[in-house]
Parts: structure tokens; sequence; C-alpha cells
């Protein structure tokens, strides 16, 4: 089963609180996560300042600066993983650095039905 | 056991141990039907097998390993037609018997309540699911307890199912690690299934004793794997309260409180067994409500009569109760400890205190307290009026005809 794992954290503390986790920490953590074959796949993302909003309203594209909502914690990165269960999926999560300094939502992937 | 014939043996071991077993294999094979064929194979191979070769030293971990190894036989019959199980099969021929050592969780009941009572798990759906899948509790019992409507305890629990089911929360049993997290649940669900058993909520019988003696057998369980002073103190206060039992309700079925009831008719046993659990709970520090809780209902315990009830101790014990839990339910108890400390005045100065906060006012014995100590103090107009609120407020058949009696008694 797949899971989504969002990695959540305020933007202006991720990287300097004395427990952030630094990239070779957060790079090794998704080669053994590579490793153990479960890596769907995880990217980090850019600031929230480099976001746009896009919305499609009948037929218009409407653009916005910014994420879709102001929030505390924005979205700091993800991982797309294979687990067995929800149990798997949470072990993973938790050992992502980040969710030291932030949190990480799981979600679980849907079977889109044709 | 040696004396007994190998058949009695076998079915002993299968009377005490096999749901341990089967727990056991639960876990080890991922599938309930597939442990559940495996646990009987091996029991039908160890009537012959320990005829032949005399029974073995340790007979569970010997029906776990040829379980397993029943179960590895079943899983090669089915893998012609499935891709996934020799990966399964392989890991199962990797297992150890460490892997079934006794200090894995060993009931699966227990592995179930651990399941509902997920961390992944709206708080408020944990209770109410465990309730109702592993105490078989009506969506109206469940309700009664959590002082709710049934439609939001049933939608509780669709959406708490909806997640395991979605979000596949494994039927697993926790480690060791992480069962701590995961026990103040546990414990709240195991008192809650004792009280409903203990006061029934609706109808006529007031004590269910199936519920009770679950939720003891539960406790008993928990005690046994996770010695902690709070499971031993929700121990200790359930055997206390069961041991009043036969006290608590007269032969024609008529509810009696605890200073009229006839305390030779408590279960020293469980009397003994509860002041003991408490005493070693409270040595151990780490205290939290149960063990205070238990702290009381010793103190009623160890008091010959009624009159000669440790009142202080009692207001003591609910002052860091109440602080440990602020609760207007405890408030409401230590209103009536100290009203017997202090006189009625001074429970009915508390217990008005929280209704006119507006809390517990569909409580029924909130009006119970206020009547009895308006009946203390000679104010007659005022107990009747609370009577007659907690007495449009319960559903239990012994507490109306309780009350009804009560009443009367005021004319």
């Amino acid at each position: 089963m797949k899971y989504l794992c969002l990695v959540y954290s305020d933007e202006r503390l991720l990287h300097s609180l004395p427990e952030s986790p630094k990239d070779e920490e957060c790079m090794a953590y998704a080669e053994s996560i590579q490793g153990s074959g479960r890596m769907v796949a995880a990217e980090a993302l850019e600031s929230v300042q480099t976001a746009t909003t896009v919305r499609m309203r009948n037929g218009k594209m409407s653009i916005t600066d910014g994420p879709f909502a102001e929030t505390k914690e924005q979205l700091a990165g993800f991982y797309l993983i294979d687990a067995k269960d929800l149990n798997e999926a949470i072990q993973v999560a938790g050992n992502i650095p980040a969710a030291r300094v932030g949190s990480v939502e799981v979600r679980p992937v849907r079977q889109l039905n044709p | 056991m040696p004396g007994l014939p190998v058949q009695a043996q076998v079915e002993r071991v299968y009377r005490e141990d096999s749901r341990r077993i089967l727990a056991t294999l639960i876990r080890l094979l991922g599938d309930f039907d597939l442990a559940e064929e495996a646990l009987h194979e091996a029991f039908f191979i160890a009537v012959e097998r320990w005829q032949r070769d005399g029974v073995p030293d340790n007979p569970r971990a010997w029906l776990v390993s040829t379980g397993r190894f029943k179960a590895i036989d079943a899983l090669r019959r089915r893998a012609r037609f499935a891709a996934s199980q020799p990966l399964l099969i392989a890991q199962l021929e990797a297992l150890e018997q460490a892997d079934w050592s006794d200090e894995d969780v060993e009931d699966d009941r227990l592995r179930l309540i651990f399941t509902c009572c997920h961390p992944a798990l709206a708080a408020d759906a944990q209770v109410p699911l465990t309730l109702r899948e592993v105490c078989d509790l009506t969506t109206e019992e469940i309700a009664r307890a959590f002082l709710s409507a049934p439609a939001t305890i049933a939608q509780r629990i669709v959406r708490a199912k909806a997640k395991i089911r979605d979000a596949k929360i494994p039927y697993q049993v926790p480690t060791l690690a992480e069962l701590p997290e995961r026990l103040d649940s546990v414990l709240r669900v195991i008192y809650l299934v004792f009280n409903e058993g203990y006061s029934a909520s609706i109808g006529a019988e007031l004590i269910r004793e199936d519920l009770t003696r679950e939720a003891i057998r539960l406790g008993r369980l928990l005690v046994e794997l996770l010695p902690e002073p709070e499971v031993m103190g929700l121990l200790a206060l359930m055997l206390l309260h069961e041991s009043r039992r036969p006290a608590r309700t007269s032969v024609s079925g008529e509810l009696i409180v605890l200073d009229e009831q006839d305390r030779s008719l408590w279960d020293a046993g469980l009397i003994s067994e509860g002041c003991t659990l408490v005493e070693q709970a409270l040595t151990m520090g780490r205290f939290g409500p149960y063990c205070l809780q238990a702290a009381i209902a010793a103190v009623h315990a160890e008091a010959p009569t009624a009159g000669e009830t440790d009142w202080p101790q009692i207001v003591g014990l609910y002052d860091v109760l109440l602080r440990a839990v602020p609760s207007p339910v405890i408030e409401l108890n230590r209103a009536a400890a100290i009203s017997q400390r202090d006189g009625p005045l001074a429970g009915l100065t508390l217990v008005d205190a929280i209704l006119e906060r507006g809390e517990l006012l569909d409580y029924h014995l909130a009006h119970s307290a206020r009547a009895q100590f308006c009946r203390q103090l000679g104010r007659k107009q005022e107990a009747r009026a609370a009577w007659e609120r907690a007495l449009a407020l319960t559903r239990q058949e012994p507490e109306r005809r309780f009350i009804e009696e009560r009443l009367k008694a005021l004319d």
C-alpha cells in the first residue's frame, strides 16, 4: 500500500534550530528508505515564497502568488512510500529527520476507480 | 501434569493456553483464518506425537512451532495459485524460537483492543470502537457510559472503522516498546467496560456480571503483561468494587447504598488482593488516577462499619485526584466525602457550585446527591424536586425504585 508522508514545518525554523537536520542527514535517510525497498519518490521543496497557486474557474485560469492557505507550518517536502500497513508507514514517517522540528502527515493513497 | 493421561494433558493445555497460542500464531502468520487452522492441526498432531514421545518441556512453544510448520505446508499448497506466497513462506521459515517468546503480548482479544485503541484513531472513537468490537456492547450502552447521544457514538465508530480499513491499521500486537503510549486508552476502555457491567445503564438488571468479569480478566492479563502502577491500580480498583457486589443489591434486586451495606457480605479475598495491589502500586511511585481511586476504595474496604470510615483520608485522596484529573464527576464524589466529614451543608454548597457552572445537569447522581443533602438539612421541598429530577434522568430500573423509595420516605 502506498502512503504519502507530507512534511510540514515552520519554514523560518526548519534550518535554524539546534535539532534541525542537515542536508546530508536527509540524503542518508532517503537512501536508507531506498535501500529498504519502500521508496517510491521523495523530494524536499523550495520555500513557500516560491509557490504559485493556480485555479481553473469557468474555463478561466487564475494565478496567484503564494500557497493556497496561510498556515503556521508549510509543506517542506514529501516521501511517497510503499508500506505494508499504517504502522510501518508511521515508522518511516516518524524517522524523517525533519519530523524533529516539524510534523509529518501520513496519508494513504487512494486507488482511482475508473 | 505428569500422571495425567496424555489426552487429558492435551486438553488441559488447550484450555489454558490455546488463546495465547492462537494470538502468537496470528501475529506470526498475519492471518486469522490461517492461524486458526494451524492451531487445530497442531493440537491434532500433539495428541498422537505426545503419546509416542512424551509431553515436551514447553508444550506451548512446541504447539506454536508445529502450527507454524503446518501453516507453511498450507501456504505451499496455495503457492501454486498465488504469486505472493513464496515470500511469506520464506519469512515464516526464517523465524526463530525467540519470535514467539513469552515476552510477547499473549492474548488475542487484548491484541484487538490495542488495535481499536490505536493512537491513529480519534481519541473519542477508540473507546466506543473497542466496547463495540471487543466487548459487544450496543451503541446505546456506550452512549450512556459516555453521557452522549447514540447517533454520535455510531458515527464515531463508523469513522474509526473506515480509517482502519482505508489507512490500513494492522490487527497487530504492539511491541513492548510501543506499549506504554498505547496504555492510557486501553486502561480507560477496560474501566468503562467494568463500569458498564457494574452499573448497567439501561434496564432491570443492575449488575451485569459478564462485563465485570471480562473487565477484570482483561485487567489481570494486563497486569501480567505490564506491571505498571496504573495497570495495577486499575485492577485493584475493579477488584475492590467487585468485592462489594454481594452486598450491593438486595435479594429482590434493590440497590443498597455503601453505608447501608452488610459488610460481612463483602468478599474478603478480593479486598485483600485489591489492597495488596494498591499498596504495591503506591510504593512504586508514578501513580495516577486509577491508583488514587483504588486507594479510596481501599479506605472504604478497610472500615469495619460505615461510621468508622476514615473520611479525612478519603477527602485528602480526592484532593490529590482532582488535581491530577480535574473532572466534575470527581468533584461530585469529593463533595459527598466532604459532607461526611463536615456535614450536609458543606456538601450541598459544593454540588450547587458544580450545577451553577452548568455541569452535570443531566447526570442523575448529581441530583441524587443534592436531594440527600437537602433531606439531611430538613429542606424537604428542595429534596423532593431534586429526587424528581434524578428520577427523570436515570434509566436504571433498580435506581428508579431506589429513588421512588426515597421520595416516599419524604412524606
